[in-house]
């Protein structure tokens, strides 16, 4: 009998011990820390990616951008708003539990003015609190995709916030760092054991967490250290001392993947590349033409559509890891269908002869204003197209600059010809016309002005049915295509280096989710 | 003596100011901060409101009135980056940069005097060309380049060290040191080589040209002729008379290695004030810019000041010459 005990006993303390020696450690990388871990405070992808394994959303999306539920178990709309059931049973970190009150404070969290996600929940104007696990999202009108503006809404215990002076995120006048920018208490897979920025941020599995039994991830730790040298970061998963690189350069991919014990998974981006040409102005401002706007005329607009080869810059420039379009928003957004996404056309000839019936025979001067630190291989990709119009007479000027001096450009409309990405958290054409495409568009420095456009763009925000809706965005993307504001050049690929050991899903917003990575 | 240290303390406050007013006017050069402290869908207004808030538009004078204002009741500031008084970010970063500079500082003096005075005394022996030749790679490479070769022979091929990072640190108070672990060192290795071959060259270079002229001194005739040793006559006399040159160079250059270790520490992801304030320019990230500017200032004030003061200890001359 005694025995017996000793040996429950041994086995019961090897039992206990094998979690430990059996750690599975997720060492990884990329180029730029999260900025804050204040879920609320900066709409940025490292940052949302990171605070993404901490705290969690009433609806999230899986790899496949498929929507799921997160907090929410399931939602159902009505004219006047949404309605969410809560999952039952879910506590923070910290031990509290979450509840339908902590889903109220999080909205009006996100709207304060400090808040940097602000636009994703503008629409929804107070929320009825109907018992501990329901709650219902009033709009002020029928919003048919609020639960996918909802993926990055991150929920936070109103008592813990309340009680550390958090309940709106830092405000840009502040004197003080507050309390949420370097600790975090979410509901989420991992929680915060240690946090120095830019250097190393440890996470840890939350054993308590809803999921836990229910996702495939077998990672009870998380090791992130970001590295902003492009080939320090290959040498780190080269050597070993990382298992994952987030975003290893184009041109190391070959030479990871020929690594022994390395691999690279790749998935198409939900981000387009394209120029814009100022067609509203009614003169050009880097231009030899004066006294009128060559962009203005959609002969012309086609003209560059036709000069630059897509396929030679997804060849040459992106080493094969793109996908040369016509359209400016990817497969994967509603609105994208095999209709509206006609081939794209390579014809120098014809592109001459646009230009000449336009007036421009000899073609004309103007400048490209490019960012040089933002796309993948973003300068190589104006200069190439720079190459390309030249062949067709059009001398472009590149000013190939860093992001924060290109963007004001844009914002600003002050740009004649100009290179911009758009990715679409939303996965909805409502994102890209509203932004692209609409006269007031924040980022429509084309000053591209379709009245039909711009009359769809505010339809479909409240247009529920989902077959009228479907149709008007097919009209909006057929009135584009013709009209050609924009030169679409690729959708962008997304390449991920990392251990043959890690087994994880690559998803189409280049997030790790963690909670399906599995450790060999 | 007092009146020197008064004096240079004027002069610094001049130099700290006039910097600052050239850092301030540059800045409207580096871009818009706003674009990065908010996501793609911010509207027009909201960029607005920030810029306002934060005072983007005024004029580059009263922007600078209101940084020297604040800063002079020691407030540098939030990081626009990361949201976090930068007064405390760089006292958090300051001690990996020091580190850093005084690991490779050493390596630097230790070599570059011992192979100096090699070089001087042995001139024409295949070792001394051998160093010779070899010193004009640190000259003549790029840091980055040397930095990432290191990184490829060190930790990818050979895997003895780890190619970036400060592994293994220990807290004292609030400095973070790496120099009392066997990890800390192991991390301390590549980057402090990578920032000290250059200023190694550069003594190694003085001292040995030094040397060369010290050698024909008559002093040193006298040294042979009373049959002194000849290390004695090598280091007690000979060194000792190159001195004063190369401690003003050491001196000068200790002030570039922690203003310039921005390289070393970006390509090493040395978590330091040099990738600091790369990380801000990036961003535009005005408060940690303008605030590391005056502090890179600062420290070149400083050295020199104390190479000034290590002269009088030195050299008799300057020193009978002052009082």
């Amino acid at each position: 009998m005694k025995q017996r005990w000793l040996m429950a006993a041994a086995a019961a303390a090897m039992l206990a011990s094998t979690p430990a020696l059996a750690e599975n450690v997720l060492r990884w990388t990329s180029q730029g820390d999260a900025l804050t871990l204040d879920p609320m405070s900066q709409n940025e992808g490292p940052t949302n990616s990171m605070n993404g394994q901490i705290y969690e959303t009433l609806v999230t999306r899986d790899a496949g951008m498929k929507l799921q539920p997160e907090l929410a178990v399931s939602w159902t709309s009505a004219p006047d708003g949404w309605t969410f059931k809560l999952r039952e049973g879910v506590t923070y970190h910290d031990g509290s539990a979450f509840t339908a009150e902590d889903v109220a404070f999080s909205i009006v969290r996100a709207q304060s003015p400090s808040s940097d996600f602000k636009e994703q929940v503008k629409n929804i104007t107070s929320v009825e609190i109907i018992d501990d696990y329901t709650v219902k999202l009033m709009t002020d009108g029928p919003n048919p995709i609020l639960p996918n503006q909802l993926t990055s809404t991150y929920i936070l215990d109103k008592g813990w916030a309340e009680k550390h002076n958090v309940v709106v995120p830092q405000d840009f006048k502040a004197k003080e760092e507050t309390y949420a920018v370097r600790n975090a208490n979410g509901t989420g897979p991992f929680k915060v054991v240690s946090r120095a920025p830019d250097e190393l941020t440890v996470l840890e599995r939350n054993t308590a967490w809803w999921g836990d039994k229910l996702f495939p991830g077998n990672i009870d730790r998380i090791e992130y250290r970001p590295i902003g040298n492009a080939a320090t970061r290959v040498a780190a998963l080269l050597s070993g001392e990382v298992d994952f690189v987030l975003d290893p350069p184009l041109q190391d991919l070959k030479r990871i993947e020929a690594s022994d014990g390395l691999k690279v998974i790749t998935v198409a981006q939900i981000r387009s590349i394209f120029f814009g040409m100022d067609q509203g102005s009614d003169e050009l401002r880097t231009s030899d033409v004066k006294g009128k706007n060559p962009f203005k005329d959609v002969r012309v607009r086609e003209a560059f559509n036709l000069a630059i080869d897509k396929s030679a810059i997804q060849r040459v420039v992106m080493e094969g890891l793109s996908f040369p379009t016509a359209m400016i928003t990817p497969p994967g957004v509603l609105g994208n269908t095999p209709e509206n996404d006609p081939p794209f056309g390579f014809d120098v000839a014809k592109s001459k002869a646009l230009l000449a019936e336009a007036g421009y025979p000899n073609g004309f001067t103007v400048r490209l204003d490019c960012p040089n630190n933002r796309y993948n291989n973003d300068e190589k990709i104006c200069q190439a197209a720079v190459a390309m119009l030249a062949k067709v007479g059009v001398k472009v000027n590149l000013e190939a600059i860093p992001k924060a001096q290109h963007f004001p450009k844009i914002q600003k409309r002050s740009t004649d010809f100009y290179m911009l990405g758009w990715g679409v958290p939303t996965l909805d054409s409502h994102y890209v016309f509203s932004y692209l495409l609409a006269k007031e568009g924040s980022w429509n420095a084309t000053g591209y002005d379709n009245a039909r456009v711009n009359e769809i763009t505010e339809a479909i925000a409240t247009e529920t049915d989902i077959e009228k809706r479907t149709a008007m965005i097919d009209e909006a993307w057929t009135l584009i295509q013709a009209d050609k504001p924009y030169v679409p050049i690729h959708h962008q690929v997304i390449a991920w280096g990392l251990s043959d050991k890690l087994d994880v899903p690559i998803g189409a917003d280049d997030a790790l989710r963690p909670r399906f990575a599995v450790m060999k | 003596m007092f009146s020197l240290i008064l004096r240079r303390l004027v002069q610094s406050i001049l130099v700290m100011l006039s910097v600052s007013v050239i850092s301030f006017s540059l800045f409207n050069f580096v871009g818009d901060p706003v674009n990065n402290m908010v996501g793609q869908d911010a509207t027009r207004e909201d960029r607005e409101r920030i810029r306002q808030e934060l005072g983007l538009d005024d004029p580059v004078l009263t922007q600078y009135g209101r940084f020297i204002g604040n800063a002079v009741q020691g407030d540098f500031g939030l990081s626009y980056r990361i949201k976090r008084p930068v007064d405390q970010l760089i006292a958090e970063r300051l001690p990996a940069t020091l580190e850093l500079v005084f690991v490779s500082a050493i390596i630097a003096l230790v070599l570059g005097i011992s192979a100096g005075v090699y070089t001087g005394i042995q001139r024409n022996s295949w070792m001394s060309r051998t160093v010779l030749s070899a010193s004009l790679i640190g000259v003549s490479l790029p840091t980055f380049i040397i930095g990432i070769a290191l990184i490829y022979l060190f930790a990818v091929h050979l895997r003895w060290l780890p190619s970036s990072g400060r592994g293994g640190t220990i807290d004292f108070g609030w400095w973070k040191t790496s120099l009392l672990t066997l990890d800390g060192w192991r991390s301390i290795i590549l980057p402090a080589l990578t920032l000290s071959l250059f200023q190694t060259t550069i003594i190694l270079r003085l001292v040995r040209a030094e040397m060369l002229e010290v050698m024909q001194a008559d002093f040193i005739k006298f040294a042979r002729a009373r049959g002194l040793t000849e290390r004695a006559i090598n280091f007690g006399h000979a060194l000792k008379n190159t001195l004063v040159p190369v401690i003003t160079i050491i001196g000068i250059n200790v002030g570039g290695l922690i203003a310039f270790s921005v390289i070393t520490e970006t390509v090493f992801q040395w978590p330091g004030t040099g990738l600091m304030f790369i990380q801000a320019v990036d961003f535009v990230d005005v408060p940690i810019m303008a605030a590391y500017l005056c502090f890179v200032a600062l420290v070149f004030v400083i050295v020199n000041l104390v190479v000034d003061l290590l002269y009088f200890v030195i050299d008799p001359r300057i020193r009978l010459g002052g009082s």
